[in-house]
């Protein structure tokens, strides 16, 4: 039932699949060239054989995870009080959501340079309770990271589950409570399913977004803890080792690849698949 | 029984409240500390701030002084503007495609539409370096226009894709039955109803566009300084309180963009 919409559509397909699926494609592809031409594995051994690359790309993935978990761990709870919220509480929490969201990655990290900072408002409360000493920087730590990331990333992860939430038939909460059922029965068994959706997609956002974004991750990583991101723009921008960063970035992709097909796999689980 | 419900009532609700509560600040205050620091009257970043002023923004419009950054500014703000219209060009009219032809094609297509969404900007980024470079292009201003058409105008289509598959097909029967063919049906009976979600995605495309490192990063050349790329030098090399002043006006844009959206796009009002 094709009524007219195949020659708007194109463009962008063509689009989509030019500039987008083929560089995807030519990175693969490059990813496996050797200096003559040929295909070679060079490029992935040499990572797997450098502990430096290898201990990058393990801490990337790792810090994709943590950030995963502390999103999760304080975003359902805001989509909790949007499920209980009326409809102008609702709108509130939105735009309190969307705020930070369309607010600069840069301008964000960077107040977390003013928050974080020697002369920061956690810097000052640790010293007026005589945990620190004198006032101390607590940035350029690991720890830093994944706690700046999450704030950045916790609209993505709550967003998703907000918008699952919306459109939810409540009839099943309503079942659960008179079959008298307490909140916690509730949230576990009726309302985590209806919103497991949203939850994975966030899941992938949030993972994709916490181990790519260069900016964050340098500013508050500091010089000494590296991530992919710098990695590969030092290969390509200060090195010239084209090749080994574009193996380096394949296996990002394919990571975030595998966190997609995982979350594929955990959306056709029968107890979440029987929810839609 | 009846405590032990009682008990479960209130845990629930004190987590609920107290988890809940703190999640919002802790997503929230990082926006409004930035935009206190920028106020400061002091000479180093500071919170709370050292007193009050609007110094450092003033700094910020000095001609002389703040001559990268205008420069920067002006480069961002012209690569969003494009991509902008870049998105309007291409996504919107795929949007309204996608919903007038069948669902197994607009399935088949979508996935890859919108696949810049959810894949890693930076591994785009870095293949579209290389591939550029393998047809013999250098890094350049128009490189990154391109760049960011293609990984942003997937969100100027899901904000028209929302509400081009709402739209009443009787509507554009109407105005083919009329004898008007399928372009000016469309500008003249779909664009309109559109606007709602391309004002959205406009917004979206040019936000992301203004904060992007990671694609920029890669294909613009050495003079195409952009806003985001001068703030990150500006923080790694002397913690500059202008960058606050600028994050200042950045959420500044933000909220109001917000603020109309929420007034514009209010769905009880539209319906």
């Amino acid at each position: 039932m094709n009524r007219g919409g195949l020659p708007f559509l194109a463009p962008m397909v063509i689009l989509s699949g030019a500039g987008f699926l083929v560089p995807l494609m030519v990175l693969g592809a490059f990813s496996f060239a050797d200096p003559a031409g040929g295909l070679t594995l060079a490029n992935y051994r040499r990572i797997l054989a450098d502990p430096f690359a290898l201990g990058v790309l393990v801490d990337t993935l790792a810090l994709g995870a943590k950030v995963v978990v502390l999103t999760t761990l304080l975003g359902l709870p805001i989509a909790m009080l949007f499920w209980h919220a009326g409809p102008r509480q609702r709108s509130v929490l939105v735009f309190l959501t969307l705020l930070p969201m369309l607010t600069s990655n840069v301008v964000r990290t960077f107040a977390w340079i003013v928050i974080l900072g020697r002369q920061g408002p956690v810097s000052q409360a640790l010293v007026s309770l005589g945990i620190f000493p004198v006032p101390k920087s607590l940035l350029f730590n690991e720890t830093a990271v994944v706690v700046v990331l999450s704030q950045i990333e916790l609209p993505l992860l709550v967003l998703p589950v907000m918008a699952v939430m919306a459109r939810a038939d409540r009839s099943l909460v309503s079942a659960a409570e008179t079959l008298g059922a307490g909140p916690w029965r509730i949230l576990w068994t009726v309302i985590l399913p209806l919103a497991a959706p949203g939850i994975l997609a966030g899941w992938v956002l949030v993972f994709a977004s916490a181990t790519t974004s260069y900016v964050t991750q340098s500013v508050i990583g500091g010089a000494r803890h590296i991530y992919l991101p710098q990695y590969v723009y030092r290969e390509v921008g200060i090195l010239f080792q084209w090749p080994s960063a574009a193996a380096i970035a394949f296996v990002l992709l394919a990571s975030t690849g595998v966190v997609m097909l995982a979350v594929a796999a955990l959306s056709r689980h029968p107890r979440l698949a029987s929810h839609g | 029984m009846a405590s032990r419900m009682r008990f479960s009532d209130l845990s629930y609700r004190v987590a609920l409240y107290g988890v809940g509560g703190l999640a919002i600040v802790f997503m929230v205050a990082p926006i409004f500390v930035g935009l206190a620091t920028s106020f400061t009257a002091g000479q180093t970043l500071k919170f709370p701030p050292d007193g009050l002023s609007l110094r450092w923004y003033r700094a910020l419009l000095d001609p002389v002084q703040s001559a990268p950054i205008h420069t920067a500014l002006w480069n961002s703000v012209r690569i969003a503007f494009l991509a902008v219209v870049g998105a309007l060009l291409l996504a919107m009219p795929a949007a309204y495609g996608a919903s007038r032809v069948g669902p197994k094609t607009a399935a088949a297509v979508e996935p890859l539409m919108l696949a810049p969404l959810v894949l890693p900007t930076l591994v785009y980024g870095l293949a579209a370096l290389i591939t550029f470079s393998g047809i013999g292009l250098r890094p350049s201003f128009p490189l990154v226009v391109v760049g960011h058409v293609v990984v942003f105008g997937p969100l100027m289509y899901r904000a028209c894709a929302a509400i081009a598959q709402r739209l009443d097909p009787s509507l554009v029967e109407a105005s083919t039955l009329l004898g008007v063919g399928p372009f000016m049906t469309f500008v003249r009976v779909t664009l309109p109803l559109m606007v709602p979600g391309i004002l959205a995605g406009a917004f979206l495309v040019m936000m992301q566009s203004l904060d992007n490192v990671s694609v920029t990063l890669f294909l613009a050349d050495a003079r195409t300084s952009v806003l985001p790329l001068r703030m990150f030098q500006m923080i790694e090399e002397s913690l500059d309180v202008r960058v606050a002043a600028i994050s200042g006006c950045l959420i500044a844009i933000a909220f109001a963009g917000l603020f109309l959206a929420q007034k514009v796009l209010d769905p009880r009002r539209s319906t």
